[in-house]
C-alpha cells in the first residue's frame, strides 16, 4: 500500500519541524528518513502514523485520505525507539495485545502470537516480562507486537538507536531480508547514515524541516543534489575557490567545470570525497596541490592520510585503497602532490534584480 | 517534539472537565462563600471583629506556639534526620519509620495522650510536675504537642539534603584546619539552610491550623491558651458568623501567604541543590 | 504538607569523620527524643486501653451505642471519601502528567489548597453553604435535606481535608512512567477505556495503593472540618475522633482510650503499609528508567533448523528466510565510513 505526503507543515509553538514536506513511498517499499536532529524526521513519521496533526497538508494510504484518521483508525504498526513494551504483561501478552483489542478468538490469538515469536525467535521466551530481555530482544517483541495486526505500514522511530553497535548490525541486516519477504510498506527514521544505506530502498535526506534529496543509497552518495547532502553522507573536503568560464580553480589546481560556463569568475565552494583525491610523488599535468603528510593511518581496507599544505594552508583528508598505499607507501614527513578526481560545487540560482 | 499528547492520548476533555468540575465545586465554591461572608462585613467592622483583645490574644498565642514548636523542630528535627542519615545503629529502619507516626496518628489521639501523660500521676508528669513543669493543660503542652507534630516535617526536609551531602567537602575542610564544630558552622550548616527553612515552615504551617490535638491538651483558656481555631469555632457556636470568617479570613492569609513563601523555597533550592 | 521522599541507605561516608563518643550521645539523644515524643505516647494508648483487660476492652468499645455508632460512622464517612478522592486523583494526574495546557501549574496549586486551609476553616466554609443561615440554607430547608449535622456534611468536610492526597501522589509516578506505553497501545488499536485499563492502572498500581493509604489515614483521624460540622450533639453524627473527645470530656477514659487504641491501631497498620508500597513504588521507578541489564544473545537465525513458515500480512513466508546466514558488505558499494567531514 503506498504512502504519500503532500506538502504537510507542523509546527511546535515558535519551532518550524516540517515546512511543506511532500514525499511519496511506494508499495512494499522500505524508505529510510535520514537526517540530524531536529531535521523533523520524526515529526514526518509521527505525522504519517497519526500521532501527530499537521497544520497543513494531507497524508494518503493508497487512495484514501487518512489526514483526519488517529492513529487508532489507521491500522499502522510502529515501533518505538525505546521499545514501549508493556511491562506488565509478559512477552506474549505483549505481541498479543493488539488482537486481543481486536476481540479475535482465543485460539487464534495464540496461534499467531506463536508464530510471530517463531518469527523473531523469541518463542522460548513468551512467559518472560520486558525487565528480563536484552536490548535486541525487546526490540524484537516490539516488531513482532506491531506485526502482529497484519499492519498495511510498518513505522519504526530509530529502532536501534538504543542498541548496542553488533545487536544493531545483525538487527537491521535481519530487518532487511524480513522486509523482502512481507513487502510491507515500511519506512523507519535514523540519523546513523550507514544504516540508512545498508536497508533502505530509497534515502529521503532532511534538514531543517525540509527534503534535501530522495534517492537510492548510490544516487544520494554519486550525485548530491546540496551542499548539505554531500556533507552530511560521508567524509567531505571543504575548499575555497572559484569557477570561471568552464573551469574550477582551487589554489594552483585547475580543473574542467562544464557545468558552469559563465564569463564571470563566481567564488564558490567545492567539495571533495576522500576517496575522489589521488596522490602522487611528482607534480601532475592535470594540476596538483603541494602538501606534506602529516598523518597515516593504514589499518583497515582503506588508508586514511591527512596531509597539509603550507602554501595554502589547508588540511585534505585522503582515503586510498589498500594497493595504492603500498605502492606509493607515504610516511608522515613525506611530500606528495593531491589532484582531485572530481569536484563538486553547489551553485545557487542566479538572481536577477530587475 | 510535542509532549502535549492531546492529539494521541485520549480523554484531555473529559478528564480535565472533571477536574475542573471537582475542584470547583469541592474547594473554590466553599471558599469564594468564605470570601463573599468576609465581605459582608464593611472594613471597619472586619477590623473591629477581628481585633478584639480575646482575638488578638488568640492569634498571638497560636503564632507564638506554632513558631516555638517549628523551632524546636528544626532542632531536634536535625539531630534526628543527621543521627539517621550518617550513623548505623541497631534498630535504625524502625526508628526511621517511626518518625512518621506524626503524621499517621490522628490528632484527636495526640491530644488524648499528651494531655494524660504529663498530668501530676501520668507516666511522665509524675516526674515533671515535682519540677514545677507543668506540660499539660498549659501553654507549654500546646507548645509541647505541636512539636510532636510538626516533627516529621523537618526530618524528611532535612534527609535527602543530608544525604546528598559530600563527604570530600568535610574532608577539604579539615585539610584546611577546620575543627569538627568548625566546619559543622561554615560549610553544612549554610548548604542545609534551605532544606531547613523549607521544612520550619511547612511545621508551622501545619501548627497554624492544628486543632484536633490542641483542643485536648490546652484546656482552651481564653486570652492564655486558647488558639484561634478555637475561638472560631466559639463564635461559631453562637452563631457570629461574619465575625467567624473575618477571623478565618485572616487564618487563610496566613496559611497562603506560607504557602506562597513554601513553593517559592523549594524551587529556588532545586534551582541552587538539584 | 507534601513529604519528600528519602532512601535509606547505609550509613554515610562521613559518618567515620565524627567523634565516636560524639556519635553515641547523638545516637542516644536521638533515641530519647523518638521514644518520648513518639514511643512512650503510642505505648501509654494502649496500656491504658488495656487497663481493664481484654474483656474491658471489648466492652468498652462495644457496650455503649454512641460509640459503636461511631465506628460505623467512621467506617462509612472515611471509605467513600477515599474513594471519590481517588476518582479525582486518578483525572487529575492523567490531566497535568500527560498533557500540556495553560493554566497546568495553576491547577497543581489549587490541588495543595486544602492542605494549607486549617480543617476548621475548611469546616466553617461548609457551615456558610449549607447552614441555616447560609447560602443554600433555604433552599436545602425547603427541600427537606439534611447536609450539616448529618452524614453528608461529614462526608463533604472528610473528602475536602484529603483531596490532595491521591492526587500528589500519583502526579510524580505518573510523569515517571511516562506516555510511551499507552501511545503504543492506541497506536496497536486500543480504545481509550482499553489503554486505561489495561496499561495506565498496572502501571500505577503500586503509587496509587500509597495514595489511598495516606488519604485513608487522614480521612479516618480527621477532626477538626468533621468538628464543626458534626454539630454538638454527639451521638448519631460523631466519627471516632469525635467520641474520643466527648468520652474524655465525660470522664470516661478507658473507653476513650479503647476507641483511640483502635485509631492508633489503624495509623500503625498505615505506617507499615506506607514502607512497603513506598519501597515498591522507588523499585519500580528505578526500573522503569535502566536500560536492560540483560546480556545480548546470539540468537539470532544464522544457520540450522528454521520454524515453520509464517503468514505475515498475506505472503508466506520461506523457511530459508530464516536459514540464510547474512551476505558480506560488498566494499565497492558507496558505503563510505563514518568519520569527521572535512578539512
Amino acid at each position: 500500500m503506498s504512502i504519500k505526503v503532500n506538502n504537510v507543515s507542523k509546527k511546535f509553538g515558535a519551532f518550524n519541524a516540517l515546512k511543506e514536506v511532500s514525499v511519496e513511498a511506494g508499495a512494499g517499499s522500505l524508505l529510510a528518513l535520514l537526517g540530524p536532529s531536529g531535521s523533523g524526521k520524526t515529526t514526518l513519521l509521527r505525522v504519517i502514523a497519526g500521532l501527530e496533526t499537521p497544520d497543513s497538508g494531507s497524508v494518503y494510504y493508497e487512495d484514501e485520505d487518512v489526514t483526519s484518521q488517529s492513529a487508532r483508525e489507521r491500522n499502522i504498526g510502529f515501533v518505538f525507539q525505546h521499545y514501549a513494551l508493556f511491562r506488565h504483561m509478559t512477552v506474549f501478552d505483549n505481541v498479543a495485545f493488539g488482537l486481543k483489542v481486536r476481540r479475535w478468538p482465543r485460539a487464534k490469538i495464540r496461534d499467531r502470537v506463536r508464530q510471530l515469536l517463531a518469527l523473531v525467535r523469541l518463542d522460548t521466551l513468551e512467559r518472560r516480562l520486558p525487565s528480563q530481555l536484552s536490548g535486541g530482544q525487546r526490540q524484537r517483541v516490539a516488531l513482532a507486537r506491531a506485526l502482529a495486526i497484519e499492519p498495511k505500514v510498518l513505522l519504526l522511530d530509530e529502532p536501534f538507536g538504543a542498541l548496542d553497535a553488533k545487536v544493531r548490525q545483525e538487527l537491521r541486516q535481519w530487518l532487511r531480508r524480513l522486509h523482502d519477504e512481507i513487502h510491507v510498506t515500511s519506512i523507519f527514521v535514523t540519523h546513523d547514515q550507514e544504516e540508512a544505506f545498508e536497508v533502505a530502498d530509497k534515502v529521503v535526506v532532511m534538514n531543517s524541516g525540509r527534503i534535501e534529496q530522495v534517492g537510492t543509497p548510490q544516487e544520494v552518495f554519486e550525485h548530491p543534489a546540496s551542499a548539505f547532502v554531500m556533507d552530511f553522507l560521508g567524509n567531505v573536503n571543504v575548499f575555497h575557490g572559484r569557477l570561471q568560464d568552464g573551469r574550477a580553480h582551487v589554489g594552483g589546481m585547475q580543473f574542467d567545470y562544464p557545468d558552469y560556463a559563465h564569463q564571470e569568475s563566481l567564488p564558490t565552494t567545492l567539495y571533495v570525497r576522500p576517496h575522489e583525491l589521488e596522490l602522487h610523488h611528482g607534480p601532475s599535468e592535470a594540476g596538483s596541490l603541494k602538501a606534506h603528510v602529516e598523518r597515516v593511518n593504514p589499518a583497515g581496507s582503506v588508508a586514511k592520510v591527512f596531509v597539509w599544505s603550507d602554501e595554502f594552508g589547508i588540511g585534505m583528508h585522503v582515503e586510498l585503497s589498500s594497493e595504492r598505499y603500498n605502492e606509493l607507501r607515504v610516511r608522515p614527513g613525506d611530500t606528495v602532490y593531491v589532484s582531485p578526481r572530481r569536484v563538486r560545487a553547489f551553485v545557487p540560482e542566479p538572481e536577477y534584480v530587475i | 517534539m510535542s509532549k502535549s499528547h492531546r492529539n494521541v492520548l485520549p480523554g484531555f476533555r473529559l478528564s480535565l472537565s472533571f477536574t475542573l468540575i471537582y475542584l470547583t465545586v469541592m474547594v473554590l465554591i466553599p471558599l469564594a462563600a468564605c470570601l463573599f461572608k468576609a465581605c459582608s462585613l464593611g472594613p471597619a467592622e472586619f477590623i473591629e471583629a477581628v481585633w478584639t483583645p480575646r482575638a488578638k490574644a488568640a492569634y498571638s498565642f497560636t503564632v507564638g506556639a506554632s513558631l516555638a514548636s517549628a523551632a524546636i523542630d528544626c532542632v531536634l528535627g536535625l539531630l534526628v534526620a543527621w543521627v539517621l542519615v550518617r550513623y548505623e545503629f541497631p534498630g535504625k529502619r524502625v526508628i526511621d519509620s517511626i518518625v512518621d507516626m506524626p503524621f499517621a496518628l490522628p490528632t484527636a489521639v495526640a491530644g488524648l495522650v499528651y494531655s494524660s501523660l504529663y498530668v501530676e500521676n501520668g507516666w511522665l508528669g509524675q516526674f515533671l510536675v515535682p519540677l514545677g513543669i507543668h506540660a499539660a493543660y498549659s501553654r507549654l503542652a500546646v507548645v509541647l504537642v505541636l512539636t510532636f507534630i510538626g516533627l516529621p516535617f523537618v526530618v524528611r526536609a532535612l534527609q535527602p539534603v543530608l544525604e546528598s551531602l559530600e563527604a570530600e567537602t568535610e574532608d577539604a575542610a579539615a585539610l584546611m584546619g577546620a575543627t569538627r564544630m568548625q566546619t559543622f558552622r561554615w560549610v553544612i550548616v549554610p548548604l542545609l539552610a534551605p532544606a531547613m527553612v523549607t521544612g520550619f515552615s511547612l511545621s508551622l504551617a501545619r501548627g497554624l491550623g492544628e486543632y484536633g490535638s490542641v483542643v485536648f491538651v490546652s484546656a482552651n483558656m481564653p486570652f492564655r491558651t486558647e488558639i484561634a481555631p478555637v475561638l472560631i469555632v466559639h463564635k461559631l457556636d453562637n452563631f457570629e458568623y461574619p465575625e467567624a470568617t473575618a477571623m478565618a479570613m485572616v487564618l487563610l492569609a496566613m496559611s497562603f501567604s506560607l504557602l506562597i513563601v513554601i513553593n517559592v523555597l523549594e524551587r529556588w533550592s532545586k534551582r541552587h541543590y538539584a | 504538607m507534601p513529604e519528600p521522599a528519602r532512601v535509606i541507605s547505609g550509613a554515610h561516608a562521613s559518618s567515620g569523620r565524627d567523634h565516636p563518643l560524639l556519635r553515641r550521645i547523638l545516637i542516644g539523644l536521638t533515641l530519647l527524643i523518638v521514644g518520648v515524643l513518639i514511643v512512650i505516647p503510642v505505648v501509654n494508648i494502649f496500656v491504658q486501653a488495656m487497663g481493664g483487660g481484654l474483656w474491658g476492652y471489648f466492652s468498652n468499645l462495644f457496650s455503649d451505642r454512641d460509640t459503636r455508632h461511631s465506628i460505623l460512622m467512621t467506617l462509612i464517612v472515611a471509605p467513600i471519601s477515599v474513594a471519590v478522592n481517588t476518582v479525582f486523583g486518578v483525572a487529575a494526574a492523567w490531566t497535568i502528567a500527560r498533557f500540556r495546557f495553560p493554566g497546568r501549574t495553576l491547577l497543581t496549586t489549587l490541588i495543595d489548597l486544602p492542605f494549607s486551609i486549617s480543617p476548621v476553616v475548611a469546616g466553617l466554609m461548609l457551615v456558610l453553604l449549607f447552614g441555616l443561615q447560609g447560602h443554600m440554607g433555604p433552599w436545602l430547608r425547603e427541600h427537606n435535606i439534611q447536609i450539616l449535622f448529618a452524614m453528608p456534611g461529614l462526608i463533604l468536610a472528610t473528602t475536602f481535608v484529603t483531596l490532595p492526597f491521591v492526587a500528589r501522589e500519583l502526579l510524580p509516578v505518573m510523569e515517571a512512567i511516562g506516555a510511551e506505553e499507552e501511545i503504543a497501545a492506541i497506536s496497536l488499536g486500543a480504545s481509550a477505556w482499553q489503554t486505561f485499563w489495561n496499561v495506565t492502572l498496572p502501571n500505577i498500581k503500586w503509587g496509587l495503593l500509597y495514595g489511598v493509604v495516606l488519604c485513608n489515614a487522614r480521612a479516618m483521624g480527621e477532626y477538626g472540618a468533621v468538628y464543626v460540622v458534626a454539630g454538638h450533639q454527639g451521638g448519631r453524627t460523631y466519627t471516632m475522633p469525635l467520641q474520643v473527645n466527648k468520652l474524655f470530656e465525660d470522664s470516661r477514659t478507658s473507653e476513650s482510650f479503647a476507641l483511640a487504641s483502635l485509631l492508633t491501631l489503624l495509623a500503625v497498620v498505615t505506617l507499615a503499609a506506607k514502607v512497603a508500597l513506598e519501597r515498591r513504588t522507588r523499585r519500580e521507578l528505578l526500573a522503569a528508567t535502566r536500560p536492560s541489564e540483560v546480556p545480548e544473545t546470539n540468537d539470532l537465525p544464522h544457520a540450522g533448523a528454521g520454524p515453520p513458515s509464517v503468514r505475515v500480512n498475506q505472503t508466506r513466508l520461506r523457511p530459508e528466510l530464516i536459514m540464510t546466514t547474512a551476505k558480506p558488505v560488498d566494499s565497492a558499494s558507496a558505503a563510505p565510513s563514518q568519520g569527521m567531514a572535512g578539512a
